[in-house]
């Protein structure tokens, strides 16, 4: 399945939640957030928020920033 | 006398320090632990951006103590009103608060903002219960916008970003202060410890800087300044200042003079 996370093509080889992308990714951040075609998801639900074909995936956290 | 400054409040929280400080530019996680330290800063801003794939890179998190330090997300970088709420809704859910910077910057190359999406991304967010602090140029009727649709502190440029051309504007700073009851935090434009002391000498809430630090020879040792800066700054303010005169005003007796 080919997804675009954090807006580089990706073949997603077989997550089908966020749950399941976040190990398949290896994502260890301590803090880290994402969405999901714009919308914001909460923690609580990764692990049932299904992705599908052509979804676009943002995965973030904090870094060294000011003004 | 009170030899301790009063305390800064933002939102539902009282800060000792009025300095805050950035986390951005600095040589390596390690100084940048070092000068927030030195600097006795007890809020910081960091930035949101995308996690590098396939690279387990180090976090600045792991760095600071969240029991030691609020952090104050922000949304440097973002040049719309849909971006900034999505950063900050981003933001909340990693974990890093709800008390915001908000920036929407409307020109590259000046990082002024653009003061409209930032109100209304503001507004937003407040309905959202986010405590949103926004970046915004010295306007005074701005400023008055922002405290009426309930932002918790409003934070006007003193000059360009990463500048250091300090407090362009003193007189602005004033009539805001005067016009709003939110806490003034002066945020951007600093360039060296004289220019903190007096953006605190006008009772300015407190001061946001990054580059002044980070940018300088020594930041350790301008961390120490800054910090010492806006102690002495805000002193001075309680202490209220003596009024300029035109002419001189003898502080010796006129009394048992010696005349020849």
């Amino acid at each position: 399945m080919k997804l675009t996370i954090n807006g580089e093509m990706r073949e997603i080889l077989k997550s089908q939640t966020l749950g399941e992308l976040i190990r398949e990714l290896n994502i260890q951040a301590p803090n880290f957030a994402m969405a999901l075609n714009q919308q914001v998801i909460p923690k609580s639900k990764y692990t049932t928020t299904p992705i599908q074909e052509n979804d676009e995936v943002e995965i973030v956290h904090a870094v060294g920033g000011g003004v | 006398m009170n030899k301790n400054n009063e305390f800064m409040k933002i939102g539902d929280k009282t800060f000792k320090s009025r300095l805050i400080v950035g986390t951005g530019k600095y040589k390596s996680f390690d100084e940048t632990r070092q000068a927030i330290e030195i600097s006795g800063a007890e809020m910081v801003t960091v930035a949101v951006r995308r996690i590098e794939l396939d690279k387990n890179k180090d976090s600045i998190l792991n760095h600071l103590d969240p029991q030691k330090y609020t952090f104050l997300p922000n949304t440097a970088g973002c040049y719309t009103q849909k971006e900034a709420v999505m950063t900050c809704e981003l933001a909340r859910e990693a974990g890093l608060g709800n008390i915001v910077k908000v920036e929407v910057i409307g020109d590259e190359k000046t990082l002024f903002p653009d003061n409209e999406a930032t109100l209304e991304a503001s507004k937003a967010l407040i309905k959202e219960g986010f405590h949103v602090l926004p970046y915004c140029t010295d306007d005074v009727v701005l400023c008055k916008k922002l405290e009426d649709i309930g932002c918790t502190a409003v934070m006007p440029l003193a000059a360009p970003i990463g500048s250091g051309l300090g407090i362009r504007n003193p007189y602005n700073i004033k009539l805001i202060l005067e016009a709003v009851k939110i806490p003034v935090i002066i945020d951007a434009g600093v360039g060296t410890a004289s220019d903190a002391s007096r953006a605190m000498e006008l009772g300015v809430s407190g001061i946001l800087m990054n580059t002044a630090i980070a940018g300088a020879k020594d930041p350790l040792k301008m961390a120490l300044a800054m910090k010492m800066a806006v102690e002495c700054g805000r002193m001075a303010y309680e202490s209220g200042r003596i009024p300029k005169k035109l002419y001189a005003s003898a502080s010796s007796p006129l009394d048992g003079l010696v005349e020849l």
